[in-house]
């Protein structure tokens, strides 16, 4: 029975969000909608297993919310702060940077979400991983302070991200 | 019929904060002067600017009566789509060396876009 289930839901989670997205392209929730979004939902995951084989597994949902949550008041932080710099700062002042960040994450998923956040947050892009993927680099738009920016990185990101795919 | 006033003017707030951002983008996008730096103005103040206009977008369907949650489904494909499509820009920028290099990484021997075949890398390996 539970390897029925495992054969024909490897990404449960995967399976929601698919249903989900469906019946919000949809922009209408009835009964026949949400069916076939679930036949999708469990279709897609299940031709796309073979690809995907070392998912991760055990994700705390909750602590996954709070990361949201804190991302997304980020973005709304670094966006002012970012214009401000942009309207404010002449090009001969600005001092951008290269910052290289060592991971301590393995699993290629948490660094994928870890390089997304980055881009997304206080003026800073994740621009390459190093050829064993143990280091991110990243470029600063415009700091004193480099290793600064890099404690912050580890300590508001990646540790929350360690505690959310363990 | 305050409740469309009140919707009126937050639609009309929404847009205003949203077009405000994305001109500070596209100001960003024409001011600074190296590719990297350039690539930082759009990637996030877009992100916010466009948020903010399918916000509007979003009230104006409700005060209407009609709801609509296509803008949800917008705004989490930009996010999942806008680090790539950065991501991709500065490894071509590093590629093409248009832009200062980065200092070789504390752990490892190079950067990924550095280790193809026609640079010397640092492990050379005995032949």
């Amino acid at each position: 029975m539970m390897r029925l289930y495992n054969w024909l839901l490897p990404h449960p989670l995967l399976t929601l969000l698919l249903a989900l997205v469906w019946i919000l392209l949809q922009n209408q929730v009835s009964a026949g909608m949400v069916v076939f979004g679930l036949i999708l939902g469990i279709i897609i995951p299940r031709g796309t297993a073979i690809w995907w084989p070392d998912a991760p597994t055990g994700l705390r949902m909750g602590k996954l919310v709070r990361y949201m949550v804190i991302v997304l008041w980020d973005i709304m932080v670094a966006n002012i702060q970012v214009a401000w710099i942009v309207l404010t700062v002449p090009n001969s002042k600005l001092k951008p940077a290269w910052i290289d960040i060592p991971l301590d994450l393995r699993l290629p998923e948490a660094i994928t979400v870890l390089a997304g956040t980055i881009t997304l947050t206080p003026g800073t892009v994740s621009a390459d991983l190093s050829d064993e993927g143990h280091c991110l680099l990243v470029h600063v738009l415009h700091t004193d302070d480099p290793d600064a920016i890099r404690d912050e990185i580890k300590t508001r990101y990646e540790a929350r991200l360690m505690e959310i795919f363990t | 019929m305050t409740g469309d006033v009140i919707g009126l003017y937050a639609t009309a707030l929404c847009l205003l904060i949203g077009s405000g951002f994305v001109i500070v983008g596209v100001i960003g996008l024409l001011k600074f002067n190296d590719p990297m730096t350039r690539l930082h103005a759009p990637t996030k103040v877009g992100t916010v600017g466009i948020g903010m206009l399918l916000l509007a977008s979003m009230i104006h369907s409700f005060t209407l009566g009609q709801t609509s949650l296509h803008e949800l489904l917008i705004m989490a494909f930009l996010f999942v789509t806008a680090p790539v499509s950065a991501n991709f820009i500065a490894k071509v920028n590093i590629h093409r060396r248009a832009c200062d290099m980065p200092p070789p990484p504390s752990v490892d021997d190079t950067w990924s876009t550095l280790d193809t075949p026609d640079t010397e890398p640092a492990h050379t390996h005995a032949p």
